[in-house]
């Protein structure tokens, strides 16, 4: 402590700034300035060669001009969709595997969570691809599995019919991630202190009651956190649907979502050609969502959450 | 614990549970790696059946090794892995240290800046990121890649590590600066040793991301000489989807290294998770 006191009053520390200064450096270069830059330029458009300032007339344009607010609409609502599917499928499915992996006496945990752990680091091409041929109908695979619980009659190419496309890339990355609320709600549910379970066993609370009342209430901070990494992550995607179903998100734009509108538009598509402005438009778009969105976790839901210290 | 929660009923459905889902998360994996061996005609006659054999077939891999350019790929992957990772974990740690250790004016604002990053994703910034790029003239090149993960990584990492950097002990730096240790030799020689588990866990989850980052390669080196392994399959099976021997081929090949780190890392990552680095 001695020597903390009498360092401070030294006029400057040099190593603080050398410790700092690269990670800083790269950070504010290639990300924060950039993140900015692309605020800036969604308020320019370049005119005949010529960068002009035109304040939100992208904005207007993006929401004005029925061609493109038809667009942005329905990737916003696909992207919703995207998001509740992972909510309400993802989330419980994790949390319940969580649940029953944590028992203190289960055998072979360990080789359960590596397992259930394995798509998660997988590419989301390799996974788009995947299902892509396991539901091709050429291959067959899928409808010979369904044919094995006489549900052959339910099966159509799910990833070439509007209806149906966007909700089964929904499910495919619902595989691909539910490892993720698994790891986290079971590192949670450890750090549960035994005596806790003791006194709800004293008290005859055990089994599903005890989850319910005893474990869930404790583990809802990290289900919070869960929630809002879900958020960000899926208003960010763009790897999955950009390797199942191109940049044309197709069939007929139904599986289209904020990212994939982002790179048709930034980069061009077909006849079309790309539009800095516009893209950088669309990306501020999805900043303010997506701060909104950290900004409510943050001030609305984690502010409330009880939290527990033992 | 009590016997009551612990009837073979219960367990039975446990690993019942555990082991149809297992299932459901291995078997697309296991599906595609063993197909990938089979000729033409297994794969469509009986593709939940083992290679056998009679139709043992390697021609998918002779294509994909001939047209592709797949070890180039993997060099590039590996490459830029491995750099963003070490230069993640050096300044990340360096900067965890100093916000950790050392009571400034602002430490609190620049811990806040940092992790700002965590919940912002960095390709919000394409657009601008392209035009720096453009501007350096880094389009193409692997340093691209490199700066742009190496600032993708740094938030995560600088806020896990700084949490566990709080944990070291104080006594044992001060016996160093008593010793007349400086304070750069205090980081590298005592401090870092101990978070190594730390940096493990830190390592995993920065790593799996950039191997597997399908955005920036696409908008930031697309060319032949500097596809990673990811852009270069999904390339490849975009132009050889009826090829259904070269395709299960490329797909297994991209599946097998990120399985063989996982499982290497396997235990550290899982480790890091429940020691609560991520709470």
């Amino acid at each position: 402590m001695v020597t903390e006191t009498a360092r401070s009053k030294s006029p400057i520390r040099w190593h603080i700034a050398v410790f700092l200064a690269p990670a800083v450096l790269i950070y504010t270069l290639v990300m924060i300035l950039p993140l900015f830059g692309t605020l800036q330029l969604s308020l320019y458009r370049t005119i005949d060669g010529v960068r002009q300032f035109v304040g939100i007339d992208n904005f207007r344009t993006l929401f004005g001009d029925p061609r493109w607010s038809a667009s942005f609409w329905n990737a916003l609502g696909n992207n919703v969709w995207f998001f509740i599917i992972h909510m309400v499928v993802q989330n419980p499915i994790g949390i319940a595997l969580a649940a029953i992996l944590s028992h203190p006496k289960l055998r072979f945990a360990a080789f359960y969570r590596t397992a259930i752990f394995i798509p998660t680091v997988l590419s989301f091409v390799v996974v788009g691809f995947i299902w892509k041929l396991i539901l091709s109908p050429l291959w067959g695979v899928a409808p010979w599995m369904m044919d094995l619980v006489g549900l052959k009659s339910w099966f159509t190419p799910w990833l070439g019919k509007e209806e149906y496309a966007l909700t089964t890339l929904g499910l495919i990355s619902v595989w691909q991630f539910v490892g993720i609320p698994m790891m986290l709600i079971y590192a949670a549910l450890l750090s549960i202190p035994d005596e806790v379970i003791e006194a709800a066993e004293m008290d005859g609370i055990t089994g599903m009651s005890q989850f319910w009342k005893i474990k869930l209430p404790l583990i809802l901070p990290a289900i919070g956190i869960i929630s809002i990494l879900t958020f960000v992550g899926n208003f960010n995607a763009f790897d999955l649907i950009y390797s199942a179903q191109g940049a044309m998100a197709g069939p007929n734009y139904a599986t289209d979502i904020l990212g994939t509108f982002l790179y048709r538009t930034f980069f061009g598509f077909q006849l079309q050609l790309g539009d800095p402005n516009m893209g950088a438009t669309i990306a501020s778009m999805m900043f303010f969502i997506i701060l909104a969105g950290v900004c409510v976790y943050l001030f609305a839901i984690q502010t409330r959450l009880r939290r527990y210290q033992f | 614990m009590s016997t009551a929660t612990h009837s073979p009923a219960r367990t039975f459905a446990a690993h019942a549970v555990l082991i149809a889902y297992t299932a459901i998360a291995l078997f697309p994996v296991l599906l595609i790696v063993i197909n990938s061996f089979k000729s033409r005609n297994a794969i469509f006659r009986s593709p939940l059946a083992l290679p056998t054999p009679e139709n043992f077939d390697l021609i998918g891999y002779a294509t994909v090794l001939k047209q592709g350019d797949f070890f180039l790929y993997f060099q590039n992957s590996l490459i830029v892995t491995v750099v963003s990772l070490f230069l993640v974990l050096l300044f990340g740690a360096m900067a965890a240290f100093a916000l950790s250790e050392y009571r400034f004016k602002g430490n609190t604002l620049m811990g806040l800046y940092l992790a700002l990053g965590i919940m912002i994703p960095i390709r919000l910034g394409t657009v601008a990121i392209l035009q720096l790029m453009v501007a350096s003239g880094l389009v193409n090149t692997l340093t691209a890649l490199i700066l742009v993960y190496t600032a993708q990584g740094l938030p995560l990492a600088v806020f896990i590590l700084s949490e566990f950097m709080k944990q070291v002990s104080d006594d044992l730096k001060n016996a160093g600066r008593i010793d007349g240790l400086s304070e750069y030799r205090i980081f590298f020689r005592l401090v870092l040793p101990l978070v190594r588990p730390a940096m493990a866990t830190v390592a995993v989850f920065t790593m799996i991301p950039i191997w597997n980052d399908l955005w920036f390669p696409l908008i930031l080196a697309p060319s032949e000489e500097t596809k990673t392994v990811t852009l270069g399959a999904q390339i490849f099976i975009g132009q050889y989807v009826t090829n259904w021997n070269a395709v299960l081929a490329a797909l297994s090949l991209a599946i097998l290294p990120v399985l063989v780190l996982y499982v290497i890392f396997s235990r550290q990552l899982i480790r890091g998770i429940t020691s609560g680095a991520v709470k």
